[in-house]
């Protein structure tokens, strides 16, 4: 911004013959630009306000004036917690399916693929983005959840001593992993695509350098593709993540919840998640301050959202020196 | 460790185009061997011949044979990637690993090879690559700093130290100079000069002197036109190309009456 907005970068006001005007096309740019960005501060800004002020009456109201919500808590934190457990850890099982698989996917596309074939599947990938989340919903609740119970219960039979496949298993399938799963599914897109460009982006340079000392294509891709994709793939994931926290319709439809606090993945008592609760009190809420308390639960979630991006920001620093932008 | 190299009858392709027509020679170990030539003449082609490194481009293939020690780099079951460790690299820009600091790109290419070694084997082959590339005492104190860190002519002996560390038959050089000032193109000229004792060396250049300075045998490629394939029109003594070159066209090109 401050390049911008540096009128001696478009001509300088002292006397002489290199006087000039700022070209009107680069004021108009320079002013589009500030102005986007001052938009951006303020709508965030609005959110945050709308936030503070209907959310902290909720986070601080007696349960017996919250009864709907808050009916069977102690406070608005023994409400929120579960969810927000709930939130992060279907999250990041959801970011644990989704990553690794799209890499593979994004790898496929960048190095492996015929160009036809890589073109095609770059466009279905898109594609699956574009599908609306309570499409996701209803396939996840009629037939993956179905499918995936014998599964579910060989795994609970043979590594049931393992805490996460313990406990009795879910007869409709419908649990935390099955929605992990489908929110796998939802943000495989963004982070297929995310990962596609950066390796596409490698330079032609580090890539022969390593062909050149007799590395085999995969080798090539661990010493050249991978590192210098780091930070781009570790941005894919956030932002995969960020729309794994905020994603209502599908966990409300998939999920059976029940406002507890567990690691286990298979039974049917879940932890619900922030978003799927507001959607699916709602309704329920309208009177006293139970919609204050949801909305209490929504800055949580807004805050946990930023937590998330600046350790992911965090993480991309603090190896700049090695990043290949120099 | 030094190799010869006999090339016989090559054609490169790119898809339908012939880059580089009918090019037999023989390059002799434990020498400086120099491309000269017009841009688009074929020489960046031809080298990466030498390895297989065409192949990376797609549509890029070749008819003919090149035998190093007599052994056919193109006969059936050859594995380009172990003629790439045998026959290094070294391109025009420095392209050392930026994820890597210096130390780790010097033994990118043996890690490839040989995942077990000891921790002392590992700093013991630092240092003598980087001592062969005439860059240790410039770095041994900050070994652990990113590559791409350095200057460019740092960065382009330190891409020779990670070929070398390789100990490979043949170092195969494409305009290793062309993005260096003239001190680090010194450097670079003097170490090629002592890389010889060990390597067979093949380099192309631009520069008219630094062949002349650094080459024990040249050879001269030439177009007749766009389009057309490039040629390989002599090839001599470095002595004899530049004070008595037996084509009318190397003579041309030398004396800067080209075109
Ligand atoms: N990847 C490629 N695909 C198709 N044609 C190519 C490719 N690379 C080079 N060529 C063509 O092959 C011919 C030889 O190119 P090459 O790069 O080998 O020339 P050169 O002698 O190295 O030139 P310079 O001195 O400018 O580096 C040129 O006509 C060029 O256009
Ligand atoms: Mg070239």
């Amino acid at each position: 911004m401050m390049i911008l907005m540096d009128d001696t970068a478009t001509g300088g006001r002292s006397a002489g013959s290199f006087q000039g005007k700022p070209r009107p096309g680069d004021r108009v740019f320079a002013g589009t630009a500030l102005g986007a960005g001052i938009l951006i501060l303020v709508i965030l800004a609005a959110v945050t306000a709308f936030l503070l002020i209907q959310g902290v009456p909720g986070m601080l109201a007696d349960p017996a004036d919250a009864p709907t919500t808050l009916g069977q808590s102690a406070s608005f934190w023994h409400y929120v917690g579960p969810l927000a457990f709930g939130t992060v850890w279907a999250s990041l099982l959801a970011l644990l399916f989704a990553v690794p698989l799209s890499i593979g996917i994004a790898l496929f596309i960048s190095h492996y693929a015929p160009r036809k074939l890589a073109a095609l599947l770059g466009y279905v990938i898109d594609l699956l983005a574009a599908v609306p989340s309570v499409v996701y919903g209803l396939w996840g609740i009629t037939v993956f959840a179905p499918a995936v119970v014998p599964i579910y219960t060989w795994l609970n039979a043979h590594l049931g001593w393992i805490p996460l496949f313990a406990g009795t298993v879910s007869v409709t399938g419908r649990t935390i992993l099955t929605a992990a799963m489908v929110l796998a599914v939802m943000v495989l897109p963004i982070i297929t695509a995310i990962c596609r460009e950066v390796f596409l982006q490698t330079p032609r340079l580090h890539e022969e350098a390593a062909l050149a000392l007799g590395a085999t294509r995969w080798e090539m891709i661990r010493m050249a593709v991978l590192p210098f994709a780091r930070p781009g793939i570790i941005s894919g994931a956030m932002l995969g993540l960020g729309r794994a926290l905020g994603e209502t319709m599908a966990v409300a439809m998939v999920l059976s919840a029940s406002g507890i606090v567990t690691f286990q993945l298979l039974t049917a008592a879940n932890p619900s998640t922030i978003p799927a609760n507001i959607a699916l009190k709602f309704g329920e809420a309208g009177y006293g301050l139970n919609v204050n308390v949801l909305i209490g639960t929504g800055l949580v979630l807004f805050v946990v959202t930023f937590a998330v991006n600046a350790l992911a920001r965090w993480i991309v620093n603090r190896r700049k020196d090695f990043s290949g932008a120099n | 460790m030094s190799k010869r190299i006999d090339v016989a009858d090559l054609n490169v392709y790119y898809g339908k185009f012939r880059a580089v027509e009918d090019v037999t020679m023989t390059i002799e170990p434990r020498s400086v061997t120099a491309f000269i030539g017009p841009s688009g003449c074929g020489k960046s082609t031809f080298l990466r011949t030498l390895n297989r490194m065409h192949e990376v481009i797609p549509g890029a293939y070749v008819e003919g044979t090149v035998t190093m020690d007599g052994e056919n780099l193109y006969g059936p079951g050859v594995d380009p990637v172990r003629v790439r460790r045998q026959i290094g690299m070294v391109f025009q820009r420095p392209n050392p690993f930026p994820t890597m600091s210096i130390k780790e790109n010097v033994l990118a290419g043996v890690t490839l090879n040989n995942r077990r070694m000891s921790a002392s084997d590992k700093e013991e082959l630092v240092e003598r690559s980087l001592r062969g590339a005439n860059l240790w005492e410039e770095v041994k104190n900050r070994l652990g700093l990113p590559g791409s860190g350095l200057s460019g002519g740092q960065q382009q002996r330190l891409c020779i130290a990670r070929a070398i560390a390789m100990a490979p038959d043949v170092l195969l050089m494409d305009e290793p100079c062309s993005a260096l000032d003239p001190i680090s193109t010194l450097a670079i000229e003097d170490l090629i000069g002592e890389l010889k004792a060990n390597y067979t060396v093949v380099i192309v250049t631009h520069n008219m002197q630094q062949a002349a300075r650094v080459s024990d045998t040249t050879a001269f490629f030439n177009i007749a036109g766009t389009g057309a394939p490039g040629k390989l029109i002599e090839m001599d003594h470095t002595e004899k190309i530049f004070h008595n070159p037996s084509q009318k066209a190397t003579e041309d090109y030398i004396t800067g009456r080209f075109g």
